[in-house]
Parts: structure tokens; C-alpha cells; sequence
């Protein structure tokens, strides 16, 4: 017996709508590959490239409730701003975001990351600072390579102290592509 | 072994439940009815998710919210129309309500083999699942039980 699609979208909607999901999740086609958005009630709380959905949804259940679901509406805004980030129309974010599993020092370079504008760059050691731990780079560094929503928070604009990219939790290329988008870097070649 | 199965993320639920729970609920109520009763079902599911212990018996779980939706429903529509009910499928949820009340005396595992094989019409091997034993293990079970419910009949 299967379910039409519209029975199940109209489920999905429903369980949306009455705020019975922990997690709403779907999929964003964009230039840098599929993404997985997810949101909560407080707001986005996760971004993933190259998505596996099997672990992602544990991962999430366990961070945020077991309700869990593929629900397209919650996600609509988030998926209208990235859409208008990579067509070049819109250079801040404007979304609330969920960093509730961040704690400490995570959170305080998670802050300090949201104010790095459109198109600049900064380096793991002046995040640090800013951070109030000036010696702590290579813990920048853990904390971008597990920053739960890449793009809206700009770990891509994060650099080496040699201006090296250095490294990017969805590989260096998609660094580059965003880094070129902005016209923080030109093209090579 | 058994101890450790832990609640999945509802999507996971829901897909592996959705397509047979529309078919239980279609055979108790036809077309339309079966299409608000499927979202019923997996709302109330919703609710009730965070209050699950465990992931064992998840399809037991969700056959017994949707059968419960479905006496809503069927109870709504005597309740609402002066024509005569419809009969079929009130006829097919009642000895459903039978079948709960004979074997309330079982032993859990037999009654849930008895109530699955015979009430929701699931095969042994879904039996099996559902109850985290084998096939021959829940034809063993319902078979028990149809038997003690024999005795005592008989005594």
C-alpha cells in the first residue's frame, strides 16, 4: 500500500504546523552540492554537506528530541536566503540560529564568527583573540571544522595566519567557491 | 541484546510504519476516512513519542494508535448520521473489540501474537518483528494462545 504523495506531504505539513517536531530537516540544491538544513524552534541548527541522512537524523535526534522529520516548510526561509546568498543577492543572513549544543569557548568563537562581514577575511589566531583565548588557534580550527551551520556562519572566511586557506569541514574547493562569490579571492587561473 | 534498542528519529518511524499502517486503516475504513485517520494516527504518534521507552515494538505501537483512531472514527460516524451506519465497517471493528475482550486473560506474548494474527491480520513473520522473536516463534505463541482460549471455552 503507498502512501500518495500528497497524503504524505499533508502529513508533514500538519506535524509542522501543530509544533509537534524537535527537528525539521530537507534538502537545498545549490552550487556548492546538496545540503541538509535543519531547524528547530529557536531556528537553524544545522547546515551539512554531502548529507548522509541515516547518521545525520541520529545525530540530531540526539542533540535536539527523536522527533525528528523531513518537513519542507520550516526549512523554506533558510532555503530563500541561500538561494539569494549564492545568486549574489544577499550578503548577511538574516536568521535566527539554534546553537544550543555550543557551550563555552565554542560559543563565544561561534559569536565572534557571525560578526566577520561578506567578502573579508580573517585568521584562526585573530578569531582566537577576539574569542578572549589569543593562544588558542588550533582549537579555532576545531571549533570551524565542527560549526553546525557552515555558509550562515562564514567559517569559509577563516584563514590561515599566511592567508593559506588552510582547511574546510566541505573540502577546500567549496572554500574557494565561496571565497569567489564573495570576491574575496579571484578566480585561479 | 534486546535492552538496547533505542527510539529512532520519528522520520525513520514513519517511513518504515506509514505505508502499513494506510493499509490497515484502509481495510477497517475505505477511502477517505482512511486518509484523515492516517494523519491522525501519525500526529497522535507525534505526541506520544517523546514518552517511549524504547524502539521495540514500534509497529505493534503504531497498528494499536491507528486502530484506536479508526473506533474513533467508525464511533463518529454512527454518532453523526441519521442514515443506518455503515455496516461494513463497523462490522469489521467489532469483533475486533470481541477479539480484545477473549483474550484478555493471556499471557502478554500470547495475546499479542493472538491480536496481531487475528485482528490485524499480520503475517508471523511480521509478528516476529514486531514482537523482536522469530516467525516460528510467534506462530508457536498465537498458537498457544488460540489453544488456552479453547480450554477454556470449553471448561
Amino acid at each position: 500500500m503507498t502512501v500518495s504523495p500528497e497524503l504524505d506531504a499533508r502529513f508533514r505539513d500538519a506535524a509542522a504546523a501543530e509544533g509537534l517536531l524537535d527537528v525539521a530537516y530537507d534538502f537545498a540544491d545549490t552550487p556548492v552540492g546538496r545540503l541538509l538544513v535543519a531547524v528547530t524552534d529557536r531556528g537553524l541548527c544545522e547546515i551539512s554537506y554531502d548529507p548522509e541522512p541515516e547518521r545525520e537524523l541520529e545525530q540530531l535526534a540526539r542533540g535536539f528530541g527523536a522527533r525528528v522529520l523531513r518537513s519542507p516548510r520550516p526549512t523554506d526561509e533558510t532555503r530563500r536566503q541561500l538561494d539569494e546568498y549564492f545568486a549574489g543577492e544577499r550578503r548577511a543572513f538574516d536568521l535566527p540560529v539554534d546553537l544550543r549544543l555550543a557551550r563555552d569557548f565554542g560559543r563565544a568563537v561561534l559569536d565572534e564568527l557571525a560578526l566577520v562581514p561578506y567578502g573579508e577575511l580573517t585568521t584562526y589566531g585573530a578569531l582566537a583573540a577576539k574569542a578572549g583565548r589569543p593562544r588558542a588557534a588550533r582549537a579555532v580550527g576545531t571549533v570551524m571544522n565542527r560549526n553546525p551551520v557552515p555558509i550562515v556562519l562564514p567559517c569559509h572566511r577563516v584563514v590561515g595566519s599566511t592567508g593559506a586557506l588552510t582547511g574546510y569541514a566541505g573540502g577546500l574547493d567549496r572554500k574557494r567557491t565561496l571565497l569567489e562569490l564573495e570576491g574575496a579571492l579571484s578566480p585561479l587561473r | 541484546m534486546m535492552e538496547a534498542v533505542s527510539v529512532p528519529p520519528f522520520e525513520r518511524f514513519y517511513e518504515e510504519q506509514k505505508a502499513p499502517v494506510l493499509a490497515q486503516l484502509r481495510r477497517w475504513l475505505g477511502g477517505n476516512d482512511a486518509e484523515d485517520a492516517f494523519q491522525e494516527t501519525f500526529l497522535r504518534a507525534l505526541r506520544a513519542y517523546p514518552n517511549l521507552e524504547h524502539g521495540r515494538h514500534l509497529k505493534a505501537w503504531a497498528l494499536t494508535i491507528a486502530r484506536n483512531v479508526a473506533i474513533d472514527t467508525v464511533r463518529r460516524r454512527v454518532a453523526t448520521s441519521a442514515d443506518v451506519p455503515d455496516i461494513e465497517s463497523v462490522d469489521e471493528l467489532l469483533p475486533f473489540e470481541e477479539l480484545r475482550r477473549l483474550t484478555a486473560d493471556l499471557p502478554e506474548k500470547e495475546r499479542a501474537a493472538v491480536f496481531l494474527r487475528y485482528g490485524h491480520d499480520l503475517s508471523y513473520e511480521e509478528i516476529g518483528d514486531a514482537l523482536g522473536s522469530s516467525s516460528e516463534a510467534a506462530r508457536q505463541a498465537a498458537s498457544a494462545g488460540v489453544r488456552r482460549l479453547r480450554r477454556k471455552e470449553l471448561s
